[in-house]
């Protein structure tokens, strides 16, 4: 929540620093374009205006407000959510049809075997073979997201900090369902120690907890600051060409925003990537039974 | 100067540090991942793994200090 009210502000910023820059006049195409990155409460169809979405009245729970209204980011989210059980499903049907995948297919059988053996087995061993449908879900769903930012008049929901911290949350559960799962309720709060001894616990115990929390936090604020770092830049480098009003000027900036979209197409990927091999890799650390002893210490 | 002035100052300066930070300790990741391929082609693969892993932490602590300016600026 403080995270969002912070990139409006941030955004709010960019807006007047805009304003001063445009004078008055023709500004309104500025903060026309900033409007692009942020979350809204309409819908662009291509060639054919804006659509409202519905908003309901925000109402309290116990001292919160809560905004059911569906906006842009939520139809994305949802968008991709529809878009990647289709995907999945017509794969999974020609894969069946096919003992050897062609097309489609195959795309998608490359990526579920990289992740099974590049991300899954060495970082969790053969016991992660039972996580793979949360981490496949994981990549996938962030990558459609991640995407389709990168589609006209599309938007990435992991641009919003609320959900990657979803995500984020989810992420946070299983990585400490994984030991226990494994390894007892008992052996995870062992784990809490560090291995040190007994008067040592008061200092070890509150990092390890504050270790616990770290890991979520850090891969929540990651993916959404990659993902509006990425939109940012791309909306400052269109918006040169109306700062200098000129269409010889436009020449540098649009050769700089392919590049930076080309760019973008690999974060896209990478972040995905990113987040689906630290879960893994967290959710690991705690699964292997031999060499407790040295505590395997993982970076915050 | 007033106070809202070096706010934005120290944002400036802020978010300059963080990449400085940030660009010098992934340019040392990367000469050390390349320098380890190049002694040992065979480990490459692994190399890169762990290249990217220690990036995305790196990148991730920067984003922290990022987020820091973003807050003083908007202040």
């Amino acid at each position: 929540m403080m995270d969002e009210t912070l990139v409006q502000g941030s955004l709010d910023t960019l807006r007047a620093g805009a304003l001063q820059v445009e004078g008055h006049g023709e500004e309104n195409l500025f903060v026309e374009l900033l409007h692009h990155v942020q979350d809204s409460h309409e819908l662009e169809i291509p060639f054919l205006g804006h659509i409202e979405l519905p908003q309901f009245t925000p109402f309290e729970i116990a001292g919160l407000t809560i905004d059911m209204s569906i906006t842009k980011h939520v139809f994305f989210l949802w968008f991709a959510a529809l878009l990647l059980c289709l995907l999945a499903i017509v794969a999974a049907r020609k894969n069946r049809k096919h003992p050897v995948p062609t097309g489609f297919g195959n795309l998608v059988e490359v990526l579920v075997v990289f992740i099974r053996d590049q991300v899954v087995v060495p970082n969790m061993g053969s016991g992660g073979i039972r996580y793979m449908p949360y981490l496949l879900t994981t990549f996938f769903f962030i990558l459609v997201m991640n995407l389709l930012g990168l589609v006209p008049f599309g938007a990435s929901a992991t641009g919003n900090v609320s959900t990657t911290a979803g995500l984020a949350i989810i992420a946070f559960i299983m990585i400490q369902v994984a030991p226990i799962r494994t390894q007892g309720l008992g052996h995870y709060l062992a784990h809490l120690t560090g291995g040190v001894h007994w008067t040592l616990w008061p200092i070890m115990v509150p990092i390890e907890i504050l270790g616990l929390f770290t890991k979520p936090f850090a891969l929540c604020i990651r993916l959404f600051a990659n993902m509006t770092a990425g939109h940012i830049v791309i909306v400052s480098l269109i918006g040169l060409i109306f700062v200098f009003k000129s269409y010889i000027v436009a020449i540098a900036p649009v050769g700089f925003v392919l590049g930076i979209s080309l760019l973008e197409l690999f974060v896209a990927v990478l972040q995905a990537y990113i987040f689906t091999i630290l879960t893994a890799m967290f959710m690991g650390l705690g699964m292997q039974t031999e060499g407790h002893g040295e505590h395997v210490e993982s970076g915050h | 100067m007033d106070s809202i002035g070096l706010g934005y100052l120290a944002a400036g300066i802020g978010a300059a540090l963080a990449v400085i930070g940030g660009g010098l300790g992934i340019g040392r990741l990367a000469a050390a991942a390349m320098e380890a391929s190049g002694r040992q082609p065979e480990v490459a693969g692994e190399v890169r793994t762990s290249m990217i892993i220690a990036a995305a932490l790196i990148e991730g602590v920067t984003f922290f200090a990022l987020a820091i300016c973003i807050i003083l600026a908007t202040k």
